[in-house]
């Protein structure tokens, strides 16, 4: 019997004990449209199963516990140390455990890779309109994911109980002890009492491995399933429309495209993993307040608030009798809470701002939509400030610079920076706009130069294909909302206060190069 | 919009390009043969990893270029894991792109809103529901269950009350006494002003009766950084330089910030930094923040000698040490 005959036996026997012969029927001809972008999404569900595997591998050595031992293990310079028994299991997981170090590595790799490819794929979503209508749910799961993904991470490296880890947790607890009024209560409940007790490693031991892999599973499903009812988008050009979905077949194209390449995200943590030293918490040594290591640093998803917080101004109030610390309360909860919720209603107040409520599929090029790429590269620009200053010591060990002069550059980058990436990312794209135009009408430049017969040198221009010139101007350019501020007496309407900030971002947003028309094309013909 | 313009026009999905193995047997053999090595280096990666499992001890180092040395074990088995894993994927992906169909198919989208008059039951039969449970007549019902659910959402809260005690005023109490000794860290040996040349940095401790077993949340709040320097560098009010003990001072090292140990002490500019968030501390001016996030100078600890000469906190900390907390000032 051929390998075909046997599946299709595979197939009769599932549809005779559930019926699911239509479902399996459409579902497995579903269509993928295909674009390396579109892998970011992959690679970090990819990730999140290379993590489940690896961290499970780790529990079964893995002691969450704070209870104090003597190291009596392999590794000489901590030889009669007093440490913790996490701390104590980790180096038994590192050195005794053979392929424990790799899978430690693979762990921590496939962490740092997991919230990259995140990251990598939220932007591939906001530069390209993704999150509109009927995306913004998704687009909500996905902002949840992100922030789901900082705080397992950083719990995940709190676990070993080195030096390092330590001083992050020392860093958690005191942005939890500055919260007004409730802090220092909050605190002693996490912890079990004063810092930093036995209890707080078996707590968010449980809470890494049980709660948050619970709730990553539970919205990663929402998320695939919600891409997989509304049908994923795609790029504009010749033959795709907002109707249609054109790619490759579930199967068997993309099951053996999706399913290799998980096998390809694994084998690349696993090379960085067998050749890339991460997180040696040996050299660390075991937690203890009194001491620090030079150049501590969170892992860099971290990075950002941990820059925001080195940045703050020495601010702190003291109202009868009470203090509130600004220097940790603003970078540590009010700024993230507001950029992340920002980032999370950002496809409403877009929605808002063009009035467009129509569903979308067909994915913009970054260019066509100036104002919004401009937003994200302000974004992009912000973060990266932060990131430097999280890193300025380093920064400033390796390249001989003054850690208060890159704080000071920072401090002031931080509100100087951002807006110029905006202007700057606007004007980009309105010039690729531009250039599109030159190059639908004109055609593209060959690099042939033709002498007149009056000695006139000019470059011969030769047409761009139909499809190229169709990707080129097939993007809606809508006009700007216009709200009345005022109604037919001349009187100013209620909200006309919101109608013309409305307006405006709306002006804002619609800024656009026209784009070449077919009627363009015929005049410049004749 | 813009329809009155007319848009210059789609000209289709282009035509299908056949790949050389989709008409040539020949080369669909050949793409074949490829996907099977493909298959195979995966096999010989497994075989590496096993045998460096197996066979290779983990204290053997080889010297690789670039890399330098490397611990052969470790290396086998990351090697061999990755060669396996990535070279399944590759077989995987090199079968897709060269055997399978590589024609674009067309699916069609509908938009997701429902027929109106799906639309227009749907509404009507969630109002309908509503009505029928008199949710908008009933407002005593509607009002005990928000107030019900609203309280039960207490519950859990209050379960977990016992997750730790009362934080009371622990935060603002440490070991240090009048008349406690300080001892060095580590090795809990009491010391004299004469063990700590100009220019020198100690971290002591409060001398507890059983230093084997000192708890790390007192090291939290306990630990001390003392330095000296000639009595004429400080620049000190006299309350400050009486706390001081021939030219040696003891501050906190627990940072004021966010709790790191500020343990980077610059010599020359006698400034003191915290690794977290780089707070730089003045120690001729009692700890005085002169860079950085952190609001107010390290707490200073009174010194002075018992009758043996041995050094002895003369007061507790006259503040609570450590990052700020709301209720910090209230007592």
């Amino acid at each position: 019997m051929t390998a075909e005959a046997r599946l299709g036996q595979v197939a009769n026997y599932v549809d005779e004990r559930t019926g699911a012969a239509a479902w399996m029927k459409k579902n497995l001809q579903k269509v993928f449209p295909d674009h390396w972008s579109f892998l970011l999404g992959e690679v970090a569900l990819y990730s999140f199963i290379i993590l489940l595997l690896s961290g499970t591998f780790l529990t079964f050595w893995f002691d969450p516990s704070q209870r104090e031992v003597i190291y009596e293990g392999s590794y000489a310079p901590l030889e009669g140390i007093k440490m913790s028994a996490a701390y104590a299991s980790t180096l038994h997981i590192s050195f005794e455990v053979r392929g424990g170090l790799l899978m430690r590595q693979i762990h921590h790799w496939a962490a740092l890779i997991f919230m990259a490819a995140i990251v990598a794929h939220l932007m591939r979503v906001f530069f390209t309109g993704a999150f509109r209508k009927p995306r913004e749910g998704n687009w909500i799961i996905g902002v949840g994911l992100l922030t789901l993904g900082i705080v397992e991470g950083f719990l995940g490296y709190s676990l070993p109980d080195d030096l390092l880890s330590g001083t992050g947790i020392r860093i958690a607890e005191a942005i939890i002890q500055a919260i007004p009024v409730v802090g220092s209560y909050l605190a002693y409940f996490a912890f079990g009492g004063a810092f930093p007790g036995e209890a707080f490693i078996p707590r968010i031991y449980t809470v890494h491995v049980l709660l948050l892999p619970g709730a990553f599973l539970a919205l990663i499903t929402a998320h695939l399933m919600l891409v997989w009812y509304q049908k994923h988008t795609q790029y504009p050009g010749p033959g795709r429309t907002e109707k249609n979905v054109v790619g490759y077949p579930l199967m068997p194209v993309y099951m053996a495209k999706a399913g290799g390449f998980f096998f390809i995200v694994f084998g690349v943590i696993a090379f960085l993993s067998a050749v890339a030293s991460i997180n040696p918490i040996w050299l660390y040594g075991p937690y203890t307040p009194g001491q620090i290591s030079a150049g501590s640093q969170p892992d860099w998803y971290m990075g950002w608030l941990d820059g925001l917080v080195r940045m703050a101004p020495p601010l702190e109030s003291h109202y009868f009798g009470y203090t509130v610390s600004w220097n940790i309360l603003i970078p540590g909860l009010i700024v993230p809470g507001i950029l992340f919720t920002g980032m999370a209603l950002y496809p409403f107040i877009e929605s808002w701002i063009t009035g467009d409520k129509r569903e979308h599929h067909l994915l913009d090029r970054p260019r066509n939509a100036p104002n919004r790429t401009a937003l994200g590269a302000m974004s992009i620009t912000f973060m990266i400030v932060a990131l430097i200053n999280g890193g300025n010591d380093l920064i400033a060990t390796h390249f001989d610079l003054s850690i208060n002069q890159i704080m000071w550059g920072t401090r002031f980058g931080i509100f100087i920076l951002p807006p110029i990436a905006f202007v700057v990312t606007k004007r980009l794209c309105l010039s690729l706009q531009r250039a599109d135009r030159e190059l639908v009408l004109h055609g593209r430049e060959t690099g042939r130069l033709l002498r007149l017969p009056h000695g006139e040198f000019v470059e011969v221009h030769e047409p761009i294909s139909p499809e190229k010139a169709y990707l080129l101007t097939s993007h809606e350019q809508a006009p700007a909302l216009e709200l009345p501020e005022v109604d037919g007496r001349g009187v100013k309407r209620a909200g006309a206060i919101r109608n013309k900030i409305r307006s405006r971002m709306s002006v804002a947003h619609s800024e656009a190069i026209p784009k070449v028309s077919a009627d363009d094309l015929k005049e410049i013909e004749h | 919009m813009s329809n009155e313009i007319e848009a210059i026009k789609d000209p289709g999905l282009p035509a299908h390009v056949h790949r050389k193995a989709d008409h040539d047997p020949v080369a669909a053999k050949r793409a074949e043969r490829q996907v099977a090595i493909l298959f195979g280096i995966s096999a010989l990666g497994t075989l590496l990893l096993i045998f460096s499992y197996s066979f290779i001890p983990d204290d053997v180092f080889i010297f690789i270029p670039v890399m330098g040395e490397q611990n052969a074990h470790q290396l086998g088995l990351g090697l061999g894991m990755a060669i396996s894993l990535f070279f399944i994927g590759m077989g995987a992906i090199h079968w897709a792109k060269t055997l399978m169909p590589d024609q674009e198919v067309i699916a069609h989208r509908h938009e997701f809103r429902s027929p109106d008059s799906d639309r227009k039951e749907f509404v009507q039969a969630v109002k309908d529901g509503a009505g029928a449970a008199g949710l908008g007549r009933r407002s005593l019902i509607k009002r005990s269950l928000g107030a019900a659910l609203g309280l039960s959402a207490l519950s859990p809260i209050l379960l977990l009350r016992d997750l730790g005690p009362l934080p009371g005023n622990e935060l603002e109490k440490t070991t240090w006494k009048a008349g406690t000794h300080l001892v060095t860290d580590p090795g809990n040996r009491r010391i004299k002003a004469s063990d700590l040349e100009v220019g020198a940095v100690a971290q002591v401790l409060p001398e507890i009766e059983d230093p084997e077993h000192r708890h790390l949340s007192d090291i939290a709040k306990d630990a001390v950084l003392l330095i000296r320097l000639r009595p004429d560098e400080f620049n000190l009010d006299a309350d400050r330089l009486a706390m001081t003990h021939e030219g040696i001072i003891a501050f906190s090292k627990i940072c004021s910030h966010m709790g790191c140990a500020v343990a980077l002490y610059e010599q020359q500019t006698k400034h003191l930094l915290c690794p977290c968030h780089q707070s730089t501390f003045d120690v001729t001016r009692a700890a005085k923040v002169i860079f950085g996030p952190a609001a107010r100078p390290l707490p200073q600890l009174d010194i002075t000698v018992d009758g043996e000469g041995y050094l002895v906190a003369r007061n507790p900390f006259s503040e609570p040490v450590g990052p700020s907390f709301w209720e910090r000032d209230s007592r």
